[in-house]
């Protein structure tokens, strides 16, 4: 039996969990500050990193008690040690290495993209070899493991994540923060109106929503310029439809070549609901590999997600040690430095 | 000399705009960047960054405002677009001071950032996907950054 103690601080959210053997929750507490940072109309680093030292003691606390479970049991502490803002990951490297040092446990500094992978380990057990496509406002990723500890990106954006092309849209637009839910609530309402071009990249399993970004931009002032009223909803749906049938395809065509077990979705834009009903139509035509779509709780954020990783590193005596720092540009092993 | 202005018509010319930059820049330098969302702020940083003979894809550092890239120079690409109408101590100002370059875009919105001498260049998109970029040079070690210009 294996007790890990995980904390994430990456970005927005304050978070601490007790995860028994990798797979069992015993406590999973999340401090969000997303209202804070909406009226900023995003997260704002300096802010992000005050409220996480404001709530972390008080967060590590309340998932230590709710599991149930003594310091003095907990095997090691899985930290969440990068990507993600510089300030706001200090306080959760911070934390954890005051606990271990404090109650002598040895430390497994985890990345963040890892952690929203595994958090599908929760619904299902994963298979591998495994594909994951990893998205969020930072990340666009198409991650293929042959096993539960070999990370290899295959095909990566070469500009915006998608979760930063929907919140640049949606600001655009007038939509207000964060865009992912509000762009995919009005393009449920949208036509086919509009048309935008398809992004082309120079790799097979590549990204990119800069273009289609501009190409939003352009369309505005075009429709503006000839007086015409711009249907927000219409441009929702060209905009969705366009960046995620796109990320869509690409996924599909990866998972013919690399004939994966199974397939997982990841990361805040996994929450999607139409890049689920995406995924789920396209990957018929694959009934061999098995789709796997998070529910919305593994999607958001946590530090559950954070153990679930930090239990495979323990069983792969990944230890860290006190000099680790965080770090804001982690990359996964197979990822070009 | 302190003011040149350059076009391009693709992606591809502009990223070799930037390598050009990047293969010329010296130690402690300061690029700012100023044009709206989709002008090509962050494409012309890749091509920089080629230059620089950094690897690494270079992406775009909206979502953490800052993002560190190791090649002939280390390159700080920092982002102010989420930083409008905050003010705030980021800790910034010691990687200026560093023997990198930093390119910051939306540097309007981090004016307490600008040191006294600086490249400053404005991206407009025109028509047919054709890219107006005005350097504005501040420092004589900048003006003669100019001089490499196509």
């Amino acid at each position: 039996m294996t007790m890990i103690l995980a904390i994430e601080t990456s970005c927005d959210e304050t978070a601490c969990a007790v995860v028994k053997d990798g797979k069992e929750i015993l406590s999973n507490i999340v401090s969000s500050q997303i209202n804070v940072h909406t009226m900023y109309g995003g997260v704002v680093p300096e802010v992000a990193s005050r409220i996480h030292v404001e709530n972390i003691s008080a967060v590590i606390e309340e998932a230590v008690r709710e599991s149930g479970v003594r310091m003095e049991d907990i095997d090691a502490i899985a930290y969440t040690q990068g990507p993600g803002l510089i300030g706001s990951l200090h306080v959760g490297v911070q934390a954890a290495k005051t606990l271990a040092l404090l109650y002598d446990k040895p430390l497994l500094p985890v990345n963040h993209m890892c952690g929203h992978i595994y958090a599908n380990s929760f619904v299902s057990e994963l298979k591998f070899p495994l594909m994951a496509l990893v998205v969020s406002g930072g990340h666009s990723e198409l991650v293929w493991m042959e096993d539960e500890w070999h990370f290899e990106v295959i095909g990566t954006t070469f500009d915006d994540a998608i979760g930063e092309a929907y919140d640049k849209v949606a600001r655009v637009l007038g939509l207000g923060y964060p865009g992912g839910p509000i762009i995919d609530k009005m393009a449920r309402n949208g036509k086919p109106h509009y048309k935008l071009p398809v992004p082309k990249t120079a790799g097979r399993y590549d990204f990119s929503f800069s273009g289609l970004k501009s190409a939003v931009l352009q369309l505005i002032e075009r429709e503006k310029k000839q007086g015409n009223v711009i249907v927000t909803e219409d441009v929702a749906y060209a905009f969705q439809e366009t960046a995620l049938y796109s990320m869509v395809s690409k996924t599909v065509d990866a998972v013919k070549t690399y004939q994966p077990k199974m397939i997982v979705l990841a990361g805040g834009v996994a929450a999607n609901s139409r890049l689920r009903e995406m995924m789920r139509q396209e990957m018929e035509q694959i009934p061999e590999t098995e789709l796997v779509i998070p529910p919305m709780y593994c999607c958001t954020d946590n530090a559950a997600m954070i153990g679930a990783v930090g239990y495979i590193a323990w069983k792969h005596q990944e230890f860290g040690s006190f000099r680790d720092s965080a770090d804001p540009g982690l990359t996964m092993p197979g990822e070009i430095n | 000399m302190n003011k040149r202005i350059v076009y391009t018509d693709s992606t591809e010319k502009t990223h070799e705009l930037g390598e050009c930059l990047g293969r010329n820049v010296s130690a402690n330098m300061v690029f700012l960047m100023e044009g709206d969302l989709g002008a090509g702020k962050t494409t012309l940083t890749q091509g920089i960054a080629r230059g620089l003979g950094i690897k690494r894809n270079l992406t775009s550092p909206t979502f953490t405002i800052l993002k560190i890239y190791h090649g002939r120079l280390t390159l700080y690409h920092i982002d102010g677009y989420r930083l409008e109408g905050v003010h705030q101590d980021l800790g910034f100002e010691e990687l200026l001071e560093d023997d990198g370059l930093t390119v910051i875009e939306w540097a309007q919105y981090l004016e307490e950032l600008i040191p006294e001498e600086y490249l400053k260049i404005c991206i407009r998109l025109l028509e047919n996907d054709i890219r107006e970029f005005t350097f504005e040079a501040v420092g004589s070690r900048y003006e003669e950054l100019l001089e490499v210009l196509p």
